[in-house]
């Protein structure tokens, strides 16, 4: 009881925080309406059109990535820069525990995004936003967010040696836009990708908002994301553990 | 002489001093790995909405990934000083201001061309896009072009990182403007009017324009007009660039708000 409700309370925390930081809220908004923007119209003058809101959920989980990658990969560094990432490690809890909150909200935020691309799809682009099934829906949004969040995890733990985490960031965010299919679908990669797109969250995530607005059947998609954040967890323990290990030896968790 | 010495020596020592991403762990990923998935990211989607060709793409995106090297440099080289506490320093000093400014252009112009060049390249090798020999020398003219004018740009943005905090999300919005607009990725032809009329004013339309001419085989003689409207543009935006800084120096110094940040 105690874990969930130190999580409730970091996720809250970390969401309310996020949401304060300009930074953030302009990266998450302004960043996927650019794309999106570029998107609808590279669609519309294309010789396959296809559904202008198909590129509009792809675009909005740009976004939603780009905020994990930028806020998980940016959350190690803060605590350095703050000076409280050895209180966070010497804490009680384990850090995990003080880590995963910050990474799920940081998920969460990219919301933002989806609400921003839909709606700048709608009043600029005409892209009309009716989904098929809505439960589906619903469910599909916190599953992404915990599939995406606990990714961001697994990144994070990996920062903690890397001292140029933002660096990291902006090489993952177009190569994983790429290869998990977010505006082209998989299909179009070539196969030795395709393995690669199975293990990303992104993957999923996109595909059930997909298949829950356009009509499909999002069940499987939700459950993938699922099952890929229970691994992401047992991942990203393990790294964090190692990692920190490693920090405490070489005595490298202050330095920024 | 000392003009001469603070454009070029302190031009490069700035440089070096505060565009912290000259350290590999920020350069490889940031300038040598991301403009190539770029490339190939804008390649797919081209694909998947049949639009136009890899070539339009490779070289496209190539020049215009050279607006992230300069934007991002000309902000750090200036508002780069207000983090660290130098600015008042600097601004204080009897140093002319126009070399100590357009100095700090010319390594960001340098490594612009060089982005750009490295990721036509690469980008081009991995899709099979194929330049003609002949088309190389005036490509790098185009691409030094691009660069050029991109930086007077930064100069603009620099002067703008003065007065606004978020100047990072501000470059980043350039970059994404740029992105949409100079028909990197959308031939211009299918943009709104509005759109494709703001398009003829800004950095790298007519670069990449030029480039794709080249790389169909064009002579350089038969784009040496639209190089000079690129060049002409960064002009513009370098002049702009420059009185833009005067006037927040100006500015900071009235409400004593230089090192706000």
């Amino acid at each position: 009881m105690s874990t969930l409700r130190l999580i409730y309370a970091g996720w809250r925390f970390h969401v309310k925080s996020l949401t304060m930081s300009s930074f953030f809220i302009l990266l998450s908004i302004i960043s996927p309406i650019i794309f999106a923007s570029m998107a609808y119209f590279m669609f519309r003058a294309g010789a396959r059109p296809g559904s202008l809101l198909y590129v509009s959920l792809g675009a909005a989980m740009m976004g939603i990535w780009s905020s994990t990658l930028f806020g998980s990969g940016g959350a190690i560094q803060w605590q350095r820069w703050q000076g409280t990432l050895e209180y966070c490690i010497a804490s009680p809890p384990p850090f995990i525990l003080v880590i995963a909150p910050l990474t799920l909200a940081t998920a969460t935020v990219g919301l933002y995004s989806l609400v921003a691309t839909l709606t700048w799809g709608w009043v600029f682009f005409d892209v009309p936003f009716r989904v098929e099934h809505p439960l589906q829906f619903v469910v599909a949004l916190p599953a992404m967010v915990a599939g995406l969040g606990l990714l961001g995890l697994v990144l994070a733990s990996t920062f903690i040696l890397y001292r140029q985490a933002n660096a990291l960031a902006n090489l993952l965010e177009f190569p994983i836009w790429l290869i998990t299919g977010l505006l082209t679908g998989i299909a179009i990669l070539p196969g030795w990708v395709h393995p690669l797109s199975w293990i990303l969250a992104p993957t999923w995530g996109v595909r059930a908002l997909r298949e829950a607005a356009l009509g499909g059947n999002a069940w499987p998609d939700i459950a993938m994301c699922l099952a890929l954040a229970a691994v992401y967890l047992v991942i990203g323990h393990y790294c964090l553990r190692y990692f920190e290990k490693l920090a405490r030896e070489r005595a490298t968790l202050a330095i920024a | 002489m000392t003009s001469v010495r603070i454009f070029a020596v302190g031009g490069l020592i700035s440089y070096r001093a505060l565009f912290n991403w000259l350290t590999p762990a920020i350069y490889i990923p940031s300038l040598v790995v991301a403009p190539v998935f770029q490339i190939l990211l804008m390649a797919y989607i081209g694909r998947s909405a049949g639009l136009a060709s890899d070539e339009f793409y490779v070289v496209g995106n190539a020049v215009q990934y050279a607006a992230v090297p300069c934007l991002f440099a000309m902000m750090h080289l200036v508002g780069g000083e207000k983090y660290q506490n130098t600015l008042g320093a600097i601004l204080v000093s009897p140093a002319p201001r126009l070399p100590l400014f357009f100095g700090r252009t010319v390594p960001v112009v340098i490594n612009g061309a060089l982005v750009a060049a490295f990721s036509l390249t690469v980008g081009s090798l991995i899709l099979g896009v194929e330049i003609p020999v002949e088309s190389i020398p005036p490509l790098a003219l185009v691409i030094l072009v691009a660069a050029f004018s991109c930086t007077g740009l930064g100069l603009v943005n620099a002067a703008l990182a003065l007065r606004i905090r978020e100047s990072a999300v501000l470059t980043n919005v350039f970059f994404g403007f740029l992105l949409i607009f100079t028909g990197a990725n959308i031939p211009i032809s299918d943009l709104p009017g509005w759109m494709q009329t703001i398009s003829s004013y800004i950095p790298f339309t007519h670069a990449i324009e030029a480039a794709r001419e080249l790389v169909d085989g064009a002579p350089l003689s038969s784009v040496m007009s639209l190089v000079g409207q690129e060049v002409l543009i960064g002009v513009v935006y370098g002049v702009l660039g420059f009185l833009l800084l005067r006037f927040f120096e100006y500015q900071g110094r009235r409400h004593s708000t230089l090192d706000r940040t």
